[in-house]
């Protein structure tokens, strides 16, 4: 006789639901007000990119909380629909529902090149605009490139050449042995094929290539592969929190081997803790920047938040002002004349030196970007800044499109 | 590969093993005594590790390495009274939602009050470091975090199989009717497994917080595999949980070891189907009536 309604199934039930518990995500609470220009606002807020999503959202608050106090655009306030993406599936559901029951005019967000993928398709399908503020993958600007959308997020190919360029003048391309550790999904694998073209080109090799489960946290089996290894470098193509974990564990096994990243962003290097931060690493944007507009942008995000922006804050602030900026110029708040107008190639403003275009050739945002230097754990003066500053990528007598890729390197073919 | 490096990488993966270890052995214990499958316990691990960098700049390491795991343990209890406690004479789908959305509101309750972005969290001065013997080379703090471990699971094995109080344990996991019979209330007992289960998430949390990110969903990261632990080493059989454990830890840091990091999640998955295929109550799994 059995007392509980009980059985060994209760458990395997269990298991997956806690396989389940990654796919829910955080409830959207919005505020409905009349007359004002809805947009959408989609990121990962939980897993394990979520810590990055927060700085997105933050950020993209504040910049709407400037435009509205500004007298919004055309005397309309702007009001934002938050919602957490999760994953590719459910990202592509909310970018639908966005559109067709919120009636947002456009869609920014994400960091998972996955889901930039799903909804771009939704963007296409519905004939909206969705503007990508953190997702890197080339194909999303080549072979899965469309009209509708638009990146203000760097491409990998942005990124290995910023760092690339740093790497080269230390010397440490030709003929070198590097070991890459690369993130198990769209993302990782898009930079690990523009790595390894950068790599050939230069005349180096990879030692080895890993790829890395998104949710793999220790480290220690890979970094005993990578002390026996000797390579002449260590290379990481991962994402997020892994970077963190990778991070930290590098510095806890103690090994030397000069180390450089091919994606970055400031907060998994923030998330380490003091003395686990080490080598050279690409970035779109930083707090350190010495341009009034960033300045301005730091002293307000630290007002309101109590810690200092870092380069996914940049990114979902800048695409907020490019597009009030935008349809106070165009008067108009059409998407349709919003892609029309940025694919005439107008000069936004960046909080750079120099101001940025949207490439019309594959609707990448062309602007200057930066490689970072850590500072070792006796040079640091307060956790935040955590690297030497660097001069901006291209050089001013450069294009701004010299770092991004060519049409041969990565073609883009837009339906019409 | 040479031996040495098979070696080392034996141990990292049997340690890798260790922390799915201290989350299985309490929601195996939960669950064979209430019947409770504890969603939540990859939540209390985070709890652990939060408040591990919460009390670190009060208590030192040393203080927050006792104080975090008291602390997680005594809401484990609190959780068990006010809540688990409705839920051992209900269908288990209840409890399953219950903690579930416990899980769920703990990371969204951690994310509230410590916000998203990773906290900052190192390996404390004195623990850091190296040990090399020869051409073998191992983490200081590793060893140490070994060595906590093994004394934590031996000591629950002693408490389980040494003593009275373990006795009416496995005595209530058997057959809490019979139990109830004899005059012993379980209340009691059922309470403190949960404080000791739970109070061993929050243990994982501080041992891991020095090497791993501290994120609000990082209880998400650690909660399924140590389910597959449990589902592997079988109900009731402490050292199922343990070998399962290892195992799994082992089959990882093996895959990785050969060169194949990319199926080192599907490697546990796979293997767990193959355990449930030919022995469906787990490796060491022991025939309970009341479970079958």
């Amino acid at each position: 006789m059995s007392r509980l309604k009980l059985n060994r199934r209760s458990l395997l039930k269990g298991a997956a639901g806690s396989a389940l518990m990654a796919g829910i995500g955080m409830p959207a609470i919005s505020y409905g007000q009349a007359d004002a220009l809805k947009i959408g606002h989609l990121t990962p807020r939980t897993g394990f990119l979520g810590p990055l999503g927060e700085y997105a959202v933050q950020a993209a608050d504040l910049a709407v909380e400037e435009i509205n106090a500004g007298g919004g655009v055309m005397g309309r306030k702007i009001e934002l629909i938050k919602e957490d993406s999760v994953n590719p599936q459910t990202a592509s559901t909310k970018a639908e529902r966005l559109i067709e029951r919120d009636k947002v005019l456009c869609i920014v967000g994400e960091i998972s090149s996955a889901s930039c993928l799903t909804i771009a398709q939704v963007a296409q399908r519905t004939k909206n605009l969705y503007i990508n503020t953190g997702g890197n993958s080339d194909a999303l600007r080549g072979s899965n490139c469309n009209k509708y959308m638009f990146h203000v997020e760097s491409q990998n190919s942005m990124y290995v050449k910023t760092v690339g360029r740093a790497l080269l003048a230390k010397n440490m391309v030709k003929g070198k042995k590097w070991y890459s550790l690369t993130a198990d999904y769209a993302f990782g694998h898009d930079l690990l094929k523009v790595a390894k073209r950068f790599m050939e080109a230069n005349g180096g090799q990879f030692a080895a290539d890993e790829l890395v489960p998104t949710d793999f946290s220790d480290f220690s089996t890979i970094l005993t592969k990578i002390r026996s290894a000797k390579p002449d470098m260590v290379v990481s193509n991962l994402a997020g929190v892994q970077i963190t974990n990778f991070l930290k564990q590098y510095s806890e096994f103690g090994l030397d081997f000069p180390v450089a990243g091919f994606g970055f962003d400031t907060a998994v290097a923030w998330g380490a803790g003091k003395g686990n931060f080490f080598g050279t690493w690409p970035l779109v944007w930083h707090h350190l920047i010495d341009t009034p507009g960033s300045k301005a942008f730091v002293a307000a995000f630290t007002k309101k938040y109590n810690r200092p922006p870092e380069n996914q804050a940049w990114g979902d602030y800048i695409t907020m002002k490019i597009l009030a900026r935008s349809m106070t110029d165009i008067k108009s708040a059409d998407p349709l004349k919003i892609i029309e107008h940025w694919e005439k190639e107008p000069k936004f403003d960046l909080l750079k030196t120099r101001e940025g275009y949207f490439r019309k050739y594959d609707h990448q945002l062309m602007h200057e970007m930066y490689a970072v230097e850590a500072l070792k754990a006796s040079e640091l003066k307060n956790q935040w800044d955590i690297y030497k500053v660097a001069p901006a990528v291209p050089a001013a007598n450069e294009p701004l499109d010299a770092i991004a890729s060519t049409k041969e390197e990565n073609a883009c073919n837009m339906p019409a | 590969m040479t031996v040495s490096l098979l070696l080392q990488q034996v141990l990292n993966g049997l340690l890798d093993g260790v922390y799915y270890l201290l989350i299985a052995l309490g929601l195996s214990l939960i669950f064979s005594l209430g019947g409770i499958v504890n969603l939540a316990h990859g939540a209390f691990y985070a709890i652990g590790a939060y408040l591990t960098v919460a009390l670190t700049p009060h208590l030192g390491f040393g203080g927050a390495f006792v104080a975090a795991p008291i602390s997680v343990a005594l809401l484990g209890m609190a959780i068990e009274r006010t809540l688990f406690q409705r839920f051992y004479r209900s269908d288990p789908i209840l409890s399953l939602l219950l903690t579930f959305g416990l899980a769920l509101v703990a990371e969204q309750a951690l994310r509230m009050i410590f916000g998203a972005p990773t906290l900052s969290y190192s390996i404390p001065q004195e623990l850091r470091g190296q040990i090399f013997i020869g051409d073998f080379i191992y983490s200081r703090y590793r060893a140490v975090l070994l060595c906590i471990a093994v004394i934590c699971v031996a000591g629950l094995w002693f408490l389980l199989n040494r003593t009275a109080f373990g006795r009416v344990v496995r005595a209530g996991v058997q057959n809490p009717d019979m139990v109830g019979a004899l005059g012993i209330s379980l209340q009691p007992y059922m309470s403190a497994v949960a404080g000791l289960g739970i109070g061993l998430a929050g243990l994982a949390g501080v041992l891991l917080a020095p090497i791993y990110s501290v994120h609000p969903a990082m209880g998400q990261e650690i909660i399924t595999p140590a389910f597959v632990v449990v589902v592997i080493g079988g109900l009731g059989s402490f050292w199922g949980v343990v070998v399962a454990a290892l195992l799994v830890g082992l089959v990882k840091g093996l895959v990785v070891a050969f060169g194949f990091a990319q199926f080192s999640t599907s490697a546990i998955y796979l293997m767990m189907l193959l355990v449930l295929l030919f022995r469906p109550r787990g490796l060491f799994g022991e025939r309970i009536q009341r479970f079958e």
